[in-house]
């Protein structure tokens, strides 16, 4: 790995992290905002980011703003919310290309920044709330991305599996929010929400790119400093429950194809001595080409297009997806859960444990090109505590033994079994 | 091996045409973990009649074949290729467009080993009754998929309210009942045709050191025999410039309406720098009016006829090429005439120098974003390539665009006849 050791410095109401590299045109720049999910005030969080990307103080007019951005070389700046186990990150991203590469003696970056600052901190207000006209007309946007959901099939299912399988667990809540909340929002509520964020939330902030420490801090030092806050993190570890009896929900909707999406429990998670087990018994059961399931579902039997497998890892769930004829139902269920049981029997050999570990291992490296996929990496080591160099990490995975595999396969646990069908046949 | 260095954005891709035809790329990026290859051949869903080699008579194939044999190639009579690239602790795939059907690999190891099994699995197809046969199922459910995804029906739906006769209009995977009438014949005919080195480019780039791999692939090339050279005869209908319907529409269980306008480009058989110029400039010009800067979005967004999922893009390409506008919406009829208008209106105003600049600079900064990937590298070039353009000519040709050419591009951009409208209606509105 070329990658050189991450710099991590505690700052004034943040953490900041510079990851010098050569590998980018661009720098980019990451904010996380991480609080415990919680259904009060997971509308707001979903709200925000649209709202804070619309305007500031200094640029109060829309499309102002947005020029500016395409003025320092299209820079860009998006933001989302997403859970990482049983809390809740809103990420603010900014990609700024380097003026290395530019004909301009501008400062790019610096500027760039001052309008991160913006968006962070000096948002348009009104009064003692946000701007009214753009909370309302955001406030429509968000409700109709919560009703169409429903028309990504795919996601839908997957959100309905959550809502069966984690029915009392704050993982099953929508980081889309809740089409309920959204009138009895005011601009003033909203930005109450946003100030107790702003002051309350753990504050990282990553840099990457061909760059220098010093000038770096320099600058995230005048932007992203918080006096009010004292950067507490008050981590919500996430449950996990016992499998009582296996869930088997069937729900109709007019769609062509079904999708049938099954949840296990793997109580295993992101820092635990077995985490590298359950990489490399996911890449043997459904996350490759060579694996089980799509060996099985779709090569062998025909039955779909995809079959895959993927594992959350802060949560401790293990999710198989595959889309098949509404027909198909009983033989693909029978099918995957008969993967399971070869898992379980050790039915695989040493031989493609080993180029298992090679895939996962080539995975990891490819993510380590990607500079959000750094950032992701590091971010989730240091939530879990179990902070080391992609060498180390790669050493824990070709260590996993046969055995590893097979115990990891029957600690884990099948919880419910969902499938979104057509309005008739597929019993 | 021919060097071409490129100073402003510190890159050098190494070429080398092999005597058999085979276009060969090499960008080296010792600072990357990753390798991607990519071997393309210029064949696509829209080449869909020919004459195949060694034959005298045209022939029509089925709708969805080139798709297929992508699918197909993946197996040999003994294994299934993606095995031998998990062995090697690869990750393979494909995928067919229009005009290209690629197959890729990314690997952080044995990367000559790598290379070696993408290009002797695509140069040695074997296709059996029984697994076409097989395939069928498969295929059939990808295109079920698609079926229920309301934005590639409202992406394909407007191409096929924009085109008369053009097979641009036959969805790339076919239909579930077109597919069922391939053959093994069929795909060998489309083989032999389209999969001659001479109809093919390798790209390479990552890890990789470009005099010894490019020893490589010749010496790989060298060891098969291929015949000459064949001329490929491809024929496309007669297109009419104004498009096929105006309005046309579905029903889909969706919750919200999409609405699309289509614009027919009549400038289907640009090559080189005129195309690339054409491809900016009408990016440009979209990205003014009706990105989240523009005045056209702006009124847009207030008056609530169009959302976030708002969307632009332009495809230029040999024989075709297409705008399409349009999203989610509350209000498909006034959203569709209101944005109908709005491209009409494109052509009465200007861009002040000013505004051209900034939009000169996003443009200059998203290609800066996006050759951070090897992918869109390799992808772009192979892309460009066999349009006659230069990836990296693409710098220089937005440093050179003025105002003015802007202006003149509007000019003879798009007429009434050329735009089409096209919905998705949720079924409660029946």
């Amino acid at each position: 790995m070329k990658i050189k050791e991450e710099v991590l410095l505690e700052k004034q109401g943040y953490r900041l992290h510079i990851l010098p590299s050569k590998k980018y045109k661009t720098i980019s720049i990451v904010a996380k905002f991480k609080t415990p999910l919680r259904r009060e005030g997971i509308t707001e969080r979903a709200l925000l980011p649209h709202v804070l990307q619309k305007a500031t103080n200094n640029h109060p007019n829309v499309r102002e703003f947005q020029s500016s951005f395409e003025n320092l070389y299209g820079t860009v700046l998006s933001s989302d919310g997403t859970k990482k186990g049983e809390n809740h990150v809103i990420s603010f991203r900014m990609e700024v290309v380097n003026e290395a590469y530019l004909n301009d003696q501008e400062p790019i970056l610096e500027e760039a920044l001052k309008l991160f600052n913006e968006v962070l901190y000096a948002p348009k207000v009104e009064g003692e709330g946000f701007d009214s006209s753009i909370v309302e007309r955001e406030k429509q946007t968000l409700e109709q991305k919560i009703t169409s959901v429903k028309d990504d099939k795919m996601s839908y299912a997957n959100m309905r599996l959550m809502d069966h399988m984690c029915k009392d667990e704050p993982y099953s809540l929508h980081v889309s929010g809740y089409q309920d909340d959204i009138s009895s929002i005011t601009p003033e509520s909203l930005y109450n929400y946003y100030r107790s964020m702003i002051k309350n939330d753990l504050l990282d902030v990553y840099v990457i790119g061909d760059i220098d420490q010093t000038e770096i801090e320099k600058m995230t030092d005048k932007y992203f400093i918080r006096e009010n806050s004292s950067n507490q993190d008050n981590d919500q570890v996430s449950t996990s429950k016992d499998v009582k009896e296996v869930n088997e929900v069937v729900e109709r909707e007019e769609v062509n194809q079904g999708k049938l999406h099954i949840g296990y429990r793997t109580y295993t998670k992101f820092g635990d001595p077995d985490y590298y087990a359950l990489q490399i018994f996911n890449g043997l059961f459904g996350g490759f080409p060579s694996s089980k399931l799509f060996m099985n579902v779709r090569e062998k039997h025909s039955l779909a297009y995809y079959a895959a497998s993927r594992f959350e890892s802060h949560k401790g769930l293990l999710l198989v997806f595959s889309g098949v004829d509404p027909k198909d139902y009983k033989q693909a269920k029978s099918i995957i859960l008969e993967q399971m049981d070869a898992m379980q029997n050790g039915d695989f050999t040493e031989e493609q444990v080993e180029e298992t570990k090679e895939q996962v291992i080539h995975q990891l490296q490819e993510t380590m090109d990607n500079a959000n996929g750094i950032i992701e990496v590091l971010y989730h080591q240091m939530l879990s505590g179990a902070e080391m160099p992609v060498n180390d990490l790669i050493e824990h995975i070709r260590k996993v033994t046969k055995q590893d595999v097979v115990a990891m396969a029957n600690k884990i646990k099948l919880d419910t079994i969902y499938f979104l069908t057509s309005l008739e046949g597929g019993e | 091996m021919e060097e071409l260095v490129y100073d402003q954005i510190n890159e050098t891709v190494y070429t080398e045409t092999m005597d058999n035809g085979l276009k060969v790329f090499l960008l080296a990026k010792p600072e990357m973990a990753k390798t991607f290859g990519i071997f393309t051949t210029n064949y696509g869903s829209i080449d869909q009649t020919f004459t195949p080699i060694g034959q005298d008579e045209k022939v029509t194939v089925p709708e969805g074949i080139a798709h297929f044999l992508e699918h197909k190639l993946f197996e040999k009579e003994d294994r299934d290729v993606f095995q031998d690239f998990t062995k090697l602790g690869a990750s393979a795939n494909a995928f067919t467009s229009f005009t290209k059907t690629a197959y890729l690999f990314t690997a952080t190891s044995q990367i000559e080993k790598n290379v070696e099994t993408l290009l002797n699995f695509v140069q040695d197809p074997y296709f059996s009754e029984e697994s076409v046969e097989k395939e069928k199922g498969i295929i059939a459910q990808e295109i079920r998929m698609y079926d229920d995804q309301p934005d590639w029906r409202s992406f394909f739906g407007t191409i096929q309210s924009l085109y008369h006769h053009h097979p641009v209009k036959v969805d790339i995977a076919g239909t579930v009942d077109s597919i069922q009438n391939i053959t093994k014949d069929d795909l060998y005919a489309c083989y032999e045709t389209f999969y001659h080195p001479s109809n093919m480019v390798l790209f390479v780039a990552g890890n990789i050191e470009p005099e010894a791999m490019m020893k490589q692939i010749r010496e790989n090339q060298d060891s098969k025999e291929f015949p000459a050279a064949p001329e490929i005869n491809r024929s496309y209908p007669d297109e009419p410039t104004e498009v096929a319907k105006a309005n046309n529409s579905i029903t889909m269980p969706v919750t919200t309406a999409k609405a699309m306008v289509g614009v027919k480009e009549k400038v289907t058989h640009l090559t080189g720098k005129e195309l690339l110029r054409a491809e900016l400039l009408s990016s440009m010009i979209l990205d003014y009016y009706f990105s989240k800067s523009g005045a056209f979005y702006e009124e847009l967004y207030r008056s609530d006829l169009i959302d976030d999922s708002f969307q632009f893009e332009t495809e230029l390409d040999r024989q075709f090429g297409f705008t399409i506008l349009g999203g989610d919406t509350r209000k498909p009829e006034e959203m569709t005439k209101r944005v109908k208008e709005m491209l009409h209106e494109l052509k009465e105003n200007s861009i002040s120098d000013e505004d051209f600049t900034r939009m000169k600079r996003k443009k200059i900064g998203q290609f800066m974003r996006a050759l951070n990937s090897l992918e869109f590298i390799a992808n772009q070039f192979t892309h460009y390539h066999t349009l006659g353009v230069d990836l990296f000519d693409v710098l220089p040709v937005i440093e050179s665009l003025t105002s003015k050419d802007a202006e003149e591009y509007l000019q003879n951009w798009i007429n009434e006849e050329a735009i089409s409208v096209f919905q998705v209606k949720p079924q409660e509105n029946e």
